[in-house]
């Protein structure tokens, strides 16, 4: 057993754990942030994505030993205090970006740390920055669109050129004019 | 699955990093990113008695400018080595090969010496580090030696580091005169590993090439420089017609494997095509 001491969401955690342990299983079973998932077993689908010291990481891919002194923000710490959503989480939920949600904390946590780098990101930039999150359901274009409205939302720019800034397009609007092959009615 | 136990030592120095490893037992696996070795472990291809993680030996991190080379610590990053300016600019070919590793939360933890050092065919650094003819720097409880990159590159996924030895830096000469330089790669879905990739620098010179450097990835156990290509290229026309002459050696004396992606025959026909490419980009045609 090693000791190590994480602050997580704002918390300091000091535990002991065995050195084989990944950092997602440290953070589900230990900690108790459920909100991080695993999807697979080969470091390839980003479901398990943290930020560790601010940039995003698999948190299947990383030892809980190396994240010792080191600061994690999970799904379950990007809400503000008042529980008021970041809003990319809003633009995930009102732009539909999500269908059975396994892959939403970690496209949103990769989403996070690509805005960092690139606030106003074009749609190629947005696609190759999540390029190491897979998501089974959507076809990414909600979620392209969830991105590039959060952006605009949080850089304070009001966007009238794009599809993104039709927020009150409903779920079912915005689906046919993504995938017109598969129309669905509202 | 998770990792089979292991002992975990922790330096903070290249020569605890050495003692720690001469200490571990008989299985000992350094451990970098972990970006390749944390995979294996967990599909138990790999099962080391200690671990000796260097992410606190501090003093190999970073890019240093050293007058006639650009030194990268291996443990510098791919996000490091990417942000860096003197990377951008004389090894530009570096950063471009990098920019196609992996995706982002891969290039935040992966290192360019633990890319290196893995040496697998299909990684995108060794290739480049073979085309810029870089030396690597390695320490030992000996102390330590420089091995060129045509020397590093044993096998598949073989080097030249000796048991117990770890890579501690890679020098990247600075090329004189104006050189263009290029990553070609060719791979199936987004993150997926090279299927084949050229990595090509070009100098020009009054309408001519006077020198260019190919290095091949995934065409064979090793990383290999496009050789016939290469002396075609000395002192040819800067012209597309050249190239594409040229371009036509690439995969000469090479020997890649066939697998899921690919046929060896399919991956000669890449070569050349790619090299054409790339060496037409680095040449600015
Ligand atoms: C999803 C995914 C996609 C990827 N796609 C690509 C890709 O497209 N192209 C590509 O090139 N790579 C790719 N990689 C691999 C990535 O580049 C890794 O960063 C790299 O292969 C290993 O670097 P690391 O620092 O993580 O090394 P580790 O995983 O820590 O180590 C790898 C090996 O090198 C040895 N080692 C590491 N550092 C040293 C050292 N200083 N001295 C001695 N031995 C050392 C270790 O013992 C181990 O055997 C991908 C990885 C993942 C997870
Ligand atoms: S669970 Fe971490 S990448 Fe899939
Ligand atoms: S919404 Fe189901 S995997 Fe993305």
């Amino acid at each position: 057993m090693t000791q190590i001491s994480v602050r997580v969401d704002g918390v300091t955690y000091a535990d002991d754990v065995e050195p084989r342990t990944l950092l997602v299983n440290y953070l589900r079973e230990q900690v108790g942030k459920v909100g991080t998932v695993v999807g697979c077993d080969t470091s390839n689908c980003g479901a398990c994505t943290v930020l560790l010291d601010g940039v995003a990481v698999k948190s299947c891919t990383v030892l809980a030993v190396q994240a010792d002194e080191a600061e994690v923000t999970t799904i379950e710490g990007v809400a503000a205090p008042d529980g008021t959503l970041h809003p990319l989480q809003r633009a995930f939920h009102e732009l539909h970006g999500l269908q059975c949600g396994f892959c939403t904390p970690g496209m949103i946590m990769a989403s996070i740390d690509l805005l960092r780098d690139h606030p106003d990101p074009s749609e190629t930039e947005i696609r190759e920055g999540i390029e190491g999150n897979l998501c089974r359901c959507t076809g990414y274009q909600n979620i392209v669109r969830a991105v590039q409205h959060a952006a605009g939302e949080m850089s304070g720019r009001a966007r009238s050129d794009g599809p993104a800034s039709d927020r009150s397009a409903s779920p079912a609007d915005v689906d046919t004019a993504a995938a017109p092959h598969a129309v669905v009615r509202a | 699955m998770i990792p089979a136990p292991f002992a975990y030592a922790r330096p903070t120095t290249v020569d605890e990093a050495v003692q720690a490893i001469a200490e571990g037992g008989e299985d000992v696996k350094v451990m970098a990113g972990g970006q390749s070795l944390i995979p294996v472990m967990r599909l138990r291809l790999a099962a080391p008695e200690t671990v000796v993680d260097l992410g606190r030996v501090a003093e190999l991190r970073g890019v240093r400018d050293d007058g006639d080379a650009i030194v990268i610590g291996a443990m510098t990053t791919h996000a490091q080595v990417l942000a860096d300016p003197l990377v951008r600019q004389h090894a530009p070919l570096v950063a471009a090969a990098t920019e196609t590793v992996a995706d982002r939360q891969t290039r935040h933890r992966g290192t360019f010496g633990g890319a290196l050092a893995h040496a697998d065919p299909a990684g995108d650094l060794p290739a480049c580090a073979l085309a810029l003819d870089a030396e690597l720097v390695v320490a030992g409880l000996g102390g330590r030696r420089t091995v060129p990159a045509a020397e590093f590159f044993v096998d598949y996924l073989t080097t030249a580091l000796e048991e117990g030895e770890i890579l501690v830096e890679v020098r990247i000469p600075k090329l004189p005169g104006e050189w263009g330089m290029h990553y070609e790669k060719f791979q199936r879905v987004a993150q997926a590993w090279s299927i084949v990739a050229v990595a090509a620098a070009v100098r020009r010179e009054d309408g001519h090439i006077a020198e260019a450097r190919i290095g091949l990835t995934n065409m064979g156990p090793t990383p290999l420089r496009a050789t016939a290509t290469e002396a075609a290229l000395a002192g040819a026309d800067a012209t597309v017609e050249a190239v594409a002459a040229a371009a036509g050696h690439a995969a000469e004396g090479t020997s890649p494997s066939s697998d899921l992606n690919a046929q060896a025959d399919y991956r000669q026909h890449l070569a050349q095509v790619l090299t054409r490419r790339a060496v037409l980009r680095a040449a600015g045609l």
